[in-house]
């Protein structure tokens, strides 16, 4: 194996083993909030992108409505679009490949694709699919490991899961705030939430929050 | 929330979520080329992950309420910070959330 393509797949099975890990978590806390096992695994299988996964068991475990819970977790998914369009001209792939492609385009695959750039589009390729595939296997063999644990564990609350799932979206977020405007944007979506929470049906505040990433994104800065 | 209600959730946001990926990859570049367009879809992921840390950190249904989560996320908080590793940060708060659990 070229030297090149040998960092691409280190980089590749880095984030895959390390990202796929946290399919535990997701398993969980999806069995914790009251999907079955079956539900649990279809969803890693199928939905695969960690974020709007979260956020649905997490609108459901607060009791939120099923809307809620698909309206937040297809609004946290529309940023795999814009990653796709990136891609797409990158891959050149048709048909059956290109739904594989569009399947395993998230935050991972997309970040170790282009972080490849300075190594040619053959490597660029390599580490999106490495990665894109990668993840999709860790995360769903532990996706089952932490179903099954949760169910074998009960309470939720006594293992410390019911916090550790702020904890990961905390964790989500944090790598995101890369300068003083973005975390001025997290600390007001937070304040928000809080301040609507009384007064709107539960799950809502969650989706009403995206209003003010559209305030704060309206004017550039 | 009954066993229909979290298949319609599963089987919905899998297509969804699925078909919003499908999208990206079949559109025209300049379809979402839209700087304003742009500017809020990257903060989107940004404001709802927030409201979430707050949602299942401090909020029951529709009241705030501090408990142990708190501290869990309190020490996430502290993890992160101190540039943790993910892993490290969730189990910490996980343990931290549970002994204050049993503690109380």
């Amino acid at each position: 194996m070229a030297p090149v393509l040998r960092n691409t797949v280190r980089d590749a099975l880095s984030v895959s083993v390390t990202v796929g890990a946290y399919g535990v978590a997701f398993g969980a806390a999806s069995v914790a909030a009251g999907f079955s096992v079956l539900q649990t695994c279809l969803f890693s299988l199928f939905t695969f992108t960690g974020a709007s996964q979260f956020a649905a068991v997490g609108v459901v475990a607060s009791g939120g409505p099923a809307v809620s819970a698909i309206a937040t977790a297809a609004m946290l998914g529309t940023r795999n679009a814009l990653y796709a369009i990136q891609m797409a001209p990158l891959l050149r792939v048709r048909g059956f490949r290109k739904i594989a492609a569009a399947h395993v385009t998230i935050d991972e695959s997309t970040g170790v694709a282009l972080s490849q750039t300075p190594r040619g589009v053959e490597a660029v390729r390599a580490g999106f699919w490495l990665t894109g595939l990668g993840v999709f296997f860790f995360w769903n063999v532990f996706t089952l490991l932490g179903a099954l644990g949760a169910k074998a564990l009960g309470n939720p609350a006594s293992w410390g899961l019911d916090g550790a799932v702020p904890a990961v979206f905390l964790g989500l977020v944090w790598p995101r705030l890369e300068n003083t405007f973005l975390r001025l944007v997290a600390v007001t979506s937070m304040v928000f939430a809080v301040v609507v929470t009384p007064w709107l049906p539960v799950g809502l505040p969650i989706i009403a929050t995206a209003l003010v990433a559209v305030v704060l994104g309206w004017r550039e800065r | 929330m009954s066993s229909s209600t979290t298949w319609t959730v599963v089987i919905a946001i899998s297509v969804l979520c699925l078909a919003i990926k499908v999208f990206g990859h079949y559109v025209p570049e300049r379809w979402l080329a839209n700087p304003r367009l742009q500017r809020i879809n990257a903060l989107i992921p940004i404001a709802l992950l927030s409201a979430l840390v707050v949602a299942q950190g401090v909020v029951l249904r529709t009241h705030v309420v501090i408990d142990h989560r708190l501290a869990g996320l309190g020490v996430a908080l502290v993890a992160l910070l101190a540039k943790a590793p993910f892993p490290v940060v969730v189990v910490a708060a996980a343990l931290t959330s549970a002994v204050v659990y049993h503690l109380h």
